[in-house]
């Protein structure tokens, strides 16, 4: 569902029973629950929710899909002069 | 901001909007439900830059809209009560009722507040143990691993007046509803991408295929949408029908198997009115058994709650997308964020309200309707 | 058509059949669109509803009419006074950045100054609630005093009144302010003309979300501090570049949004703005994807809007960046003919959306 946004763990703090965090939004931060995200370390971006972090952010996957998106009019161009019929 | 920025590039933008016409060759219908998708969709003007022929309809995807007008009702029915904090997201203070709003509530006396997480909640219970503290648990399964993780944080705490008043609706029912709707129109899914992150994408795979209907699990920012869309419609012309994941950078095919387990720990899956659109089967969650003391519906006796939608609304027929605000007698005229009839004009993600924002349908400011205090509303 | 009558027909008979809210607790329940609410004092939609609808027709035989501005110009013997009054109702009293003293100070100048007023004088009235710390007040005081140095005015008259434990939000501050207008200078929200730059004296949302870092249940931390400051210096800077100058605002609340939306419809023209010019600080973009926020929407203390004939609009932004309040001034958006009473902004796709004006209060959502 919506408002998830992604931010950097930034410090690990003590909440008790529960692992807390400091996540930085790029300037803003807040404290979120961990308690879904075990295997996030501190400097790891993940997602979070209403005050929990229900997910890492993989940085290789959103890496790929930048590239993918930024190169797509070239895709599209590879794609349209492979189907162009060969010249007589 | 990192993770965000990038995906909310023009340029890259248009580009995918120029791929999109080039590859789209006949008229497809696409669905997305999520209400954040919906907001992002019309204020970016994204769904008017499609192909003439693609059609964007709006699915239920907003849960302030889609909560029960009975829950409503019982929710400020509790918070009516002195001896009640009632907690809540802001989103829902000011959704109607079937006679007032928990706004209105609040500026006649009532402790109503807004948090931001429902563990700020459990800490009010734990402040204020001679008050009983009500928690207003809405939301997608995106939200349900962090009302459920209140609940247990309130029954380790051994709190006995924390009480959660549960409202959770699920997706892939709801989509299923609308597929076998004789109505349907709908050809291809957008996903909702944080559902996804929460409850993977395994759910989708055996509707993709019974339906042949594309799925594919989308993120929020404009390039995620218009990826996804992009890759919708490259399935349906293409003649495919599988669920994809656009949203590689936050979701896992299986997803957060944690998050999964405190949710089942908590709530079991259950029978849901959806507001507007009625009960469809095991599409809710509700609290197991075992944490029954911390329902709100069973400590307070809410008594005789008779709903009524205002009869102009037809938020129902908006929220299947059969319907769109422009078909709506009532938009702009008799229903404005100010006054708004029905959830789908009140919520930020709500479509009545996302159109009204944008100004679609509207003539010019001076057809926004005097504000009436003189009359009641209803 | 017929459809349609029925239509209404039945909506109205509805309406009129519509049962008592007797659910709930209250023996003799009023319908709820009878009370005021607080958003109908955040500066959006409902505040002008409020103003157009209730008040403005109330006072209809005792107020001179005309468009809403900032403060009002009453003519005297030999000359023109701009007059205003203003209420601080901020809690916490005291937030990162300023306190309600320094507040209530600048955002009396600040109305003065928009309308090309330079200020002269202040009253200051409290209304304290009982309980309140002597050390909080004195201190305020003396913040209310060094404000008012800053700005160049003189703190004239007061009024001090105490109030019950909760009747007031620890304290309430009152101030009026008068101002002498410079002849040749016509300021107001319903002058602005097609063609004319619309410019923007520096980034937005500080104050806002300063407000809301401390506010009880949404706390986060965040490295921002309110921007409130005296403008009149500024405004000199820019009549004394361009005395034609148009519109002078400041966006407090309701936000950048609001501010123009109320200047369009009362100039009776559109407002078009450039996304990738208006500044928003880093922290503040962050702090308004985590709460759901429109930063266009987040009120500014220290901020205004200057609205000048297109030839004058590069000197007016180079004499306010000569000051120091105006350092970051910018061009955001030009006047024009169509969609007037509407602001837009190109969209990420490359058309134009509609800038709204905020409905309520803000409040922070989940989705």
């Amino acid at each position: 569902m919506c408002l998830g946004i992604p931010g950097k763990v930034v410090e690990i703090r003590d909440g008790g029973s529960l692992p807390m965090a400091l996540v930085d939004f790029g300037g803003a931060r807040k404290e979120a629950c961990l308690a879904y995200v075990p295997e996030v370390k501190l400097g790891d971006y993940v997602i979070i929710h209403v005050g929990f972090a229900i997910s890492r952010v993989d940085e290789d996957e959103a890496l790929r899909t930048l590239e993918l998106l930024r190169t797509i009019d070239e895709l599209a161009l590879d794609q349209e002069l492979g189907a162009e019929p060969a010249q007589p | 901001m990192k993770y965000v920025d990038e995906y909310r590039d023009s340029e890259i933008a248009r580009k995918l909007v120029d791929e999109i016409h080039r590859i789209t060759t006949r008229p497809w219908a696409l669905m997305e439900v999520c209400g954040g998708q919906t907001h992002t969709l019309v204020k970016q003007g994204i769904d008017e830059a499609l192909p003439k022929g693609v059609r964007m309809i709006h699915g239920p995807g907003c849960p302030v809209c889609v909560t029960p007008l009975e829950q409503i009702d019982k929710a400020l029915a509790i918070a009516a009560r002195p001896d009640v904090i009632f907690t809540s997201y802001g989103d829902m203070l000011r959704v109607p009722g079937s006679t007032t709003d928990l706004l209105s509530l609040k500026a006649r006396g009532a402790d109503v507040r807004i948090v931001y997480s429902p563990l700020d909640a459990v800490r009010i219970a734990v402040a204020n143990p001679e008050r009983q503290v009500v928690f207003f648990a809405i939301g997608f399964e995106t939200t349900a691993p962090a009302n459920a993780m209140a609940v247990a944080q309130a029954a380790s705490l051994g709190l006995d007046n924390f009480t959660v008043l549960v409202s959770h609706v699920l997706v892939p029912p709801a989509m299923t509803a609308i597929l076998e709707s004789p109505t349907c129109q709908v050809q291809a899914f957008l996903a909702a991408g944080h559902v996804c992150a929460v409850m993977g994408w395994t759910e989708y795979e055996p509707i993709a295929e019974r339906y042949h209907v594309p799925i594919v699990v989308t993120g929020f920012e404009p390039l995620d949408l218009l990826e996804g869309i992009l890759m919708a419609i490259r399935q349906l012309e293409e003649g495919r029908a599988v669920v994809e994941n656009q949203y590689a950078r936050a979701v896992k095919r299986e997803g957060n198997r944690s998050a999964q387990e405190t949710v089942f720990r908590v709530f079991d899956v259950g029978d849901r009115t959806w507001r507007g659109i009625g009960m469809i089967p095991a599409s809710g969650y509700h609290l197991r058994p075992e944490f029954a003391k911390f329902d709100a519906e069973a400590r307070f006796d809410v008594g005789d709650i008779h709903t009524q939608e205002h009869p102009a609304c037809i938020a129902g027929q908006i929220l299947q997308g059969t319907k769109t605000p422009l078909d709506c007698i009532a938009y702009g005229v008799l229903c404005n964020p100010q006054k708004p009839l029905g959830a789908p004009m009140v919520s930020a993600e709500g479509v009545c309200s996302a159109y009204h924002a944008a100004g679609r349908g509207l003539a010019a400011p001076t057809a926004f309707p005097l504000y009436d205090l003189s009359r009641p509303n209803r | 058509m017929s459809e349609r009558r029925g239509e209404a027909d039945r909506v109205a008979a509805a309406r009129a059949a519509a049962p008592d809210p007797a659910n709930l607790v209250c023996p003799a329940p009023i319908p709820e669109r009878a009370r005021v609410l607080l958003g109908h004092g955040s500066g959006g939609q409902l505040s002008a509803a409020l103003m157009r609808d209730v008040i403005g027709p109330a006072l209809a035989a005792a107020a001179p009419g005309g468009p809403l501005n900032d403060a009002a110009i009453v003519d005297v013997a030999g000359g023109r006074l701009a007059f205003t009054t203003d209420s601080f109702v901020v809690s916490p009293l005291e937030f990162p950045g300023g306190d309600i003293g320094e507040l209530a100070v600048f955002g009396t100048v600040n109305d003065l100054a928009m309308m090309g007023a330079q200020p002269l004088a202040l009253s200051l009235a409290y209304v304290i609630e009982e309980g309140l710390p002597i050390d909080d007040l004195r201190k305020i005081t003396e913040s209310v005093a060094r404000a008012a140095g800053r700005a160049g005015v003189k703190i004239v008259t007061g009024d001090t009144k105490v109030v019950g434990r909760g009747a007031a939000d620890g304290l309430f501050v009152n101030t009026a302010g008068i101002g002498l207008v410079a002849p040749g200078i016509t300021v107001g929200a319903d002058r602005a003309a097609v063609g004319d730059m619309v410019i923007l004296s520096g980034p937005i949302g500080l104050h806002g979300i300063a407000i809301m870092s401390v506010r009880e249940g949404l706390d986060f931390e965040v490295e921002i501090e309110s921007d409130t400051q005296p403008l009149n210096g500024l405004v000199a800077a820019i009549v004394a570049a361009c005395p034609e100058v148009r519109v002078l605002r400041d966006p407090t609340r309701g936000g950048l949004a609001s501010a123009l939306n109320e200047i369009a419809t009362a100039s009776g023209v559109g407002i078009e703005l450039r996304e990738e010019t208006i500044p928003i600080p880093g922290p503040v973009r962050a702090a308004c994807e985590m709460l759901g926020l429109d930063p266009l929407h987040v009120a500014n203390e220290g901020k205004l809007v200057a609205i000048v004939p297109a030839e004058s609009a590069a000197a007016v932004v180079a004499a306010m960046r000569a000051v120091e309040s105006g350092v970051a001034a910018v061009e955001i958006g030009r006047v024009v003919a169509d969609h007037a009473g509407m602001v837009t902004m190109k969209t990420i796709v490359g058309s134009q959306r509609i800038v709204d004006m905020m409905v309520g209060e803000q409040l922070p959502r989940i989705c």
